[in-house]
């Protein structure tokens, strides 16, 4: 099996999921400055709300498409209004408040959120019913399967939505005028408020979507799922460029296909016996005879990665690939 | 007889497309009050804020009492004997007035985590130097009787001059003063004017940005002009009123 | 008179501390060990507010520090590599690595955006957590999600901390006695925190909070200071760590999740950023919150419903998110504020 080709697919996957996850992160960030901690748990709401519906309707005599699609107009408004709540509820009234302030609500709500799902859904990972037929088709020496070819193709096409929506239209043009400032936004008519509120509803709309799909592909849905996942759909965003849209799905691919690449070496890489002069040095010869191992680092560093990647990136070029200066301002 | 304080060479500053200082060349005295003027937007403030290392410069140099200034941070310049006030106050607004100017002791004194914690007899008696020194700042500038008070709650006026107090602090060869007169009424100016001039006559060297033409031509030794981000003129203010540039540039904006 | 009348207050105070583990005893030595445990939670809410609440840097992976110390005194001081050195030895060892792990996170950090450091350390937590779970392959180091047993406890000459002795007729059980050393810890960590709130560093934090530009204008090396702060508290974080481990006898990953992170940061929040005395309260009101609904919540619903519908444990994590939440809203300075944090809040400047 070609490892690479494979793993290439596995991380396009799930980066399509960080792309669409870090766009909320960074939209958001993009107009008030503001790192929404809680975009992780509406994420992780949308995948819970999906279970429900689709685990009760399963039994039932629907085709299977119709019973994920019913999944997943069911976990969009419910996001949209969480993420609407947030807004309006949450940060709205510390709009002018002292930067720490919004940043421990942000951290509060995602604890409140989390508990919340805890209360409804339980402590237990649950699976999510897999009723789409998932045919595997071989290509050049990997599989990919029909689950990730939909996650691919929906992802970019919701990217490409949103970005016809941010440059096409007038109210994409609103959101792009008061990301740049929002006090002459205003001043040309703009209703920041709305826009603001707008970026937070399609930012957990888009959420909402990712959380299916997060499901559907690895099978199981976790009340504290939407932290990991919000912590690298963040990172992504940093990746490429906080505040920038295009930045948010660069960055989401790239950190699917480096974390799925690490992932995939770092155990054969790490494995000190294959390391010429060491395998067979007096210390680890015990270890290493009879093709044994000694690896370092295994696959349960895997969520390690994306925050490596994060720190790199702030080390190294704090701006991310495609953004601009983020250092603190004047 | 005269000697030279500071000397900017072909100092340059663009942001993005925009070329906002433009190979500017300066020099200062000791001991002189020199002012810098021009229309809104001639690069002024921008001048300041690369010469006191707050944005980094594109091309030039700075000498600074003979040696080359280290611009890559604002903390190195007051180190080196620069220090600033800003155009739109910037206090620490929750600090009392005294704790400000015993902020801007910081560069000059030493004491760190170990001897706070320990109160070692030397770190006991800096504190106690530092505080003299802040209560003496605030009776200089006049403001001694807002010791207690938050910064945030003292007048306008009050806290232009706690600004200047605070400054005083880091004690600078080099003072400068970005608008210290902007929004105040004729009292307080001629109030900061004597201030200004105390300062001077202390042995202190003044580098003033004002817009009040007025001002500037009665109080400074020597005046430069920059328009669109270029020096236009540099003398002492009596050669500079009757120069027709700069004539030109100050009627040529308010033509506008 | 307003003098004696503290000094009073604070003879009376002092001998309610020194009786209160006695009185606690009669009703059970869990609740000893209980009131250790806030007492812990006051120090780890101490150092944290050295860097939340006086430089205004937020740590959300702070307990990854108390993680630290508290590995670093297990695997010091127990039969997992057969080393046992004394408690005064690694504490500072521990503490010193904390510290160097601060360094490390906040060099690169610092010098951005603030809201880059709490994700950063946010992340920084789950990290340590997963080397803390993962690090017994393919050399044992920390025995993995099973943790490290046996941990040995405190010894000052022939005092063992935990058996119970007899001083004057007096049973001291071992659990007295480390309320007793905690108390000396929690004393001191009291004065070095009043200490360096009125010092040149102090200051220089507080400075960074208010106005970062005009700090460094006043000739503030802010990322030194800022780093100076990160390091202090984590220092504090390791500490407390190490008295952790030696206190409960074992560590596992599982006491170093993020919540445990949140609960510090809601008790330095509800108490008022920036004041000792806040702070402290607010830490031992959350800290007794958990027992507090263990004896009521579970058996009202018992009553009421005949099951238990909430399990104290979300309870717990519902009051601490809502606390951070409604404290930011109605009273951002915390219900026992610093004056000058206050005025902050209540007036935000015009930036």
């Amino acid at each position: 099996m070609d490892i690479f080709l494979q793993q290439i697919i596995n991380g396009l996957t799930t980066g399509s999921v960080y792309a669409v996850v870090a766009l909320g992160y960074t939209m958001v960030y993009g107009i008030i400055q503001l790192i929404n901690f809680a975009h992780g748990e509406v994420v992780m709401i949308g995948a819970m709300v999906a279970f429900t519906f689709i685990t009760s309707l399963a039994g039932g005599n629907l085709p299977a498409p119709v019973i994920l699609l019913a999944g997943v107009l069911a976990a969009v408004p419910t996001c949209m209004v969480i993420g609407y709540l947030l807004e309006r509820a949450a940060y709205r009234p510390l709009r002018h408040a002292p930067r720490l302030a919004p940043l421990i609500t942000a951290i509060g709500m995602s604890i409140i959120l989390q508990h919340l799902a805890l209360l409804v859904w339980g402590r237990n990972p649950m699976s999510f019913p897999q009723i789409m037929e998932n045919p595997i088709i071989p290509i050049g020496g990997a599989v990919i399967s029909g689950v990730q070819i939909g996650i691919i193709l929906l992802s970019f096409m919701m990217m490409a939505g949103l970005t016809w929506f941010v440059y096409r239209t007038r109210f994409g043009i609103a959101i792009r005028a008061t990301a740049e400032n929002v006090r002459v936004a205003e001043l040309m008519g703009v209703n920041a408020n709305r826009v603001i509120a707008a970026t937070f509803i399609i930012g957990a709309g888009l959420g909402a979507v990712a959380g299916v799909m997060f499901g559907t592909y690895y099978g199981i849905v976790h009340y504290t799922m939407g932290f990991t996942l919000g912590l690298k759909a963040f990172s992504a965003a940093v990746l490429g460029g906080i505040g920038n849209i295009a930045g948010a799905m660069v960055g989401g691919i790239l950190l699917g296909l480096v974390e799925a690449l690490a992932t995939g070496y770092i155990g054969d890489l790490s494995n000190l016996c294959h390391w010429p002069g060491l395998g067979t040095s007096s210390m680890l010869a015990e270890r290493c005879a009879d093709g044994g191992n000694f690896v370092v680092f295994g696959s349960n560093y895997q969520d390690v990665f994306a925050f490596l990647m994060l720190i790199l990136v702030l080390v190294l070029r704090p701006s991310g690939l495609l953004g601009e200066r983020v250092s603190e301002r004047a | 007889m005269t000697s030279t304080l500071l000397e900017a060479r072909g100092v340059g500053k663009r942001f993005g497309g925009v070329q906002a200082l433009k190979d500017v060349s300066i020099t200062i005295n000791q001991g002189e009050i020199y002012g810098l003027i021009g229309p809104n937007g001639a690069g002024k403030t921008t001048f300041f804020n690369v010469l006191t290392g707050l944005y980094p410069r594109d091309g030039g140099e700075v000498l600074f009492a003979g040696k080359p200034l280290n611009l890559s941070s604002p903390h190195e310049v007051a180190k080196a004997g620069i220090a600033r006030t800003f155009q739109n106050i910037r206090l620490f607004g929750n600090m009392t007035s005294l704790e400000n100017v015993m902020v801007g002791r910081h560069v000059r004194t030493h004491a760190g985590v170990v001897g706070a914690i320990l109160r070692s007899r030397s770190e006991r008696e800096e504190e106690d130097a530092i505080r003299r020194r802040a209560e003496e700042l605030l009776h200089y500038v006049g403001v001694a009787d807002r010791a207690n008070d938050l910064a945030r709650h003292l007048s306008y006026g009050d806290q232009r001059r706690l600004e200047i107090a605070r400054a005083l602090a880091t004690e600078p060869k080099l003072l400068a003063l970005d608008e210290p007169a902007a929004g105040m009424n004729a009292t307080e100016t001629a109030a900061l004017r004597v201030l200004i001039e105390g300062v001077r006559n202390d042995g202190l060297t003044v580098l003033l940005i004002e817009h009040d033409v007025k001002l500037v031509m009665g109080l400074c030794d020597r005046v430069a002009v920059l328009e669109y981000g270029e020096k236009i003129a540099e003398d002492v203010p009596a050669v500079v009123r009757a120069d027709p540039k700069v004539i030109e540039a100050y009627i040529g904006t308010s033509a506008h | 008179m307003n003098m004696l009348k503290g000094r009073v207050g604070l003879i009376m105070l002092g001998t309610a501390l020194l009786i209160l583990p006695f009185v606690l005893g009669m009703a059970g030595t869990a609740w000893v060990r209980i009131t250790n445990f806030a007492v812990l939670y006051v120090l780890l809410s101490l150092g944290l507010n050295i860097v939340v609440g006086y430089a205004g840097l937020l740590d959300l992976g702070y307990i990854a520090f108390f993680a630290v110390g508290a590995y670093v005194y297990a695997l010091l001081a127990s039969p997992h590599f057969g080393i046992h050195l004394p408690f005064w030895i690694i504490l500072p060892i521990g503490a010193f690595v904390a510290c160097i792990a601060g360094m490390v996170l906040g060099a690169p950090t610092l010098r951005l955006r603030g809201d880059y450091l709490a994700i950063v350390t946010l992340g920084f937590g789950e990290i340590v957590r997963i080397f803390m779970n993962n690090l017994s392959n393919p050399i044992n180091i920390t025995n993995g999600p099973k943790g490290v047993n046996l941990i040995d406890p405190f010894h000052i000459g022939p005092i063992n901390f935990a058996k119970t002795d007899t001083f004057a007729g007096l049973d001291v059980s071992g659990p007295i006695k480390y309320y007793y050393f905690l108390l000396v810890v929690l004393m001191v960590v009291i004065v070095i925190n009043r200490r360096l709130q009125d010092s040149r560093i102090g200051r220089a934090w507080v400075a960074i909070r208010e106005d970062e530009m005009a700090a460094k204008a006043a000739g503030i090396n802010t990322r030194n200071i800022k780093l100076l702060a990160f390091a202090m508290g984590a220092s504090f974080g390791g500490i407390s760590g190490g008295m952790f481990a030696a206190i409960q006898g074992f560590v596992s990953p599982e006491s170093f999740i993020l919540n445990e992170s949140i609960m510090v940061l809601a008790m330095v929040v509800l108490g008022g950023m920036g004041n000792i005395w806040g702070v402290v309260a607010g830490a031992i009101v959350l800290a007794f919150v958990p027992e507090v609904l263990r004896y009521t919540v579970e058996p009202a619903q018992m009553a009421l419903f005949g099951r238990t519908l909430v399990e104290p444990e979300v309870l717990r994590m519902l009051i601490f998110g809502s606390a951070l939440v409604l404290t930011m809203r109605f009273r951002p300075a915390g219900f026992w504020p610093e004056t000058r944090h206050k005025r902050e809040f209540i007036e935000p400047a015009e930036k």
